[in-house]
């Protein structure tokens, strides 16, 4: 980010920019930045809250008018949290049937989805929108695709197009918006770090992408190994939860 | 957050460790202008975002490609491609204006506090080196010069 504005003000375009690393940015000193204190990812801040992000929006734009630089100033607001009473029924917002089996992961997954159905598409009527769809496939033809990728990592991409691992990418990343899509359209507030915690820990597509990052990183196609290394489970995740298979 | 202690080690360790490919920007660059409410303001994100139906980004070398943001977008039309799984979508899923904000820029010069919003706003993917971002960086530079903008709000994730 910080380097855009070098290159960019380098050629007479003046920048200014949200920070969400303030030391990176303090490293590269662009020509203007605020540096805020929200999670990766938003850096406005809050979702649906047009007053917060205007307030953030006008002070990174104020910046425009300093005399002089390189300016790196810190928004002093801190992004709310949603009341802690909203965020206790998220701890499994969706009640399965019954645990999932050692022998059927994939049917369990299918089942999960199924049960998602109502939710998601309470989600797309509510928002008039879904950011699931890249891949073109249904969820459970996605989730088929990773669970017989499981089963046979050297499956062919359901894409001609797309490589094995291009695929794969953007039928994990389908997966994950379709289930985190259902899970917001639960009643009461959401906190971002609340659903990542129930999507790795409590749910069967969080045991089933545990195991396909096992399978990427013990296969033959280097970039399968590296898209299961960086870009299945997150960091902050990294560690398999207790009873994961 | 994110301030790094409140993160866990493996995210901190990454971040920091990520320190050492951001020296070397030296110069100090520094263009002038007009008074906020004389800008047109553009709107540049690393946050992997285009179009449905644009290429998505990815692994390879043209990753390092720009999408092109119509400023007439609506909200249904953006998805989001980004490679790295370490960073929020949730936000983005709810409002595009929380890493795209492109609504609250509009009734910014609708307030007069802005000039005007430029035409075409772009996405680029924040994953590769930032060197490697320089040769389309450079070249968009003379894109939004016919557009007009005299600003760029640049928005990271």
């Amino acid at each position: 980010m910080g380097a855009l504005g070098h290159f960019l003000e380098e050629e007479g375009i003046a920048t200014t920019q949200i920070s969400l690393v303030r030391e990176h940015t303090a490293v590269m000193n662009p020509p203007r930045a605020l540096w805020v204190s929200f999670i990766l990812g938003r850096p406005l801040g809050v979702p649906n809250d047009p007053a917060f992000q205007r307030r953030v929006l006008v002070a990174v734009l104020g910046l425009l008018e300093a005399k002089s630089g390189p300016v790196l100033d810190d928004y002093p607001e801190d992004a709310p949290r949603p009341p802690d009473e909203e965020l206790e029924g998220f701890a499994c917002p969706f009640t399965l049937s019954r645990p999932p089996e050692k022998s059927d992961l994939a049917g369990e997954l299918q089942r999960e989805i199924a049960e998602l159905v109502p939710w998601h598409q309470l989600s797309r009527k509510e928002r008039g929108r879904t950011t699931a769809g890249m891949s073109g496939l249904t969820a459970e033809s996605a989730a088929r695709f990773v669970t017989d990728l499981i089963a046979e990592p050297s499956i062919p991409s359901y894409r001609d197009d797309l490589t094995p691992a291009g695929a794969l990418r953007l039928v994990c990343h389908d997966l994950k918006a379709y289930y985190f899509e259902a899970a917001a359209a639960q009643p009461g507030a959401r906190a971002a770090m609340e659903a990542e915690q129930w999507f790795w820990r409590e749910t069967v597509i969080g045991q089933v992408f545990f195991k396909l990052r096992e399978v990427c990183m013990a296969g033959e196609d280097k970039a399968l190994r590296h898209f299961g290394a960086k870009n299945v489970v997150p960091m902050a995740i990294s560690a398999k939860p207790d009873g994961v298979r | 957050m994110v301030r790094l202690a409140d993160l866990s080690e493996p995210e901190r360790n990454y971040l920091l460790g990520r320190t050492k490919d951001l020296t070397g920007f030296d110069g100090r660059p520094w263009v002038a202008g007009p008074a906020l409410n004389k800008r047109r303001v553009a709107i540049i994100t690393t946050s992997g975002i285009h179009r449905e139906g644009d290429r998505p980004f990815g692994d390879g070398a043209a990753d390092v490609d720009y999408r092109v943001i119509p400023g007439d977008v609506s909200a249904g039309q953006l998805v989001m491609s980004h490679i790295s799984v370490n960073f929020d979508r949730t936000g983005f899923q709810q409002d595009i204006n929380v890493v795209f904000p492109i609504e609250r820029l509009k009734e910014l010069a609708a307030e007069g506090v802005i000039g005007e919003v430029a035409d075409y706003h772009y996405s680029f993917m924040g994953a590769p080196p930032p060197r490697s971002l320089e040769p389309r960086a450079r070249q968009l530079a003379g894109m939004l010069k016919k557009d007009r903008v005299d600003a760029v709000l640049l928005t990271p994730v």
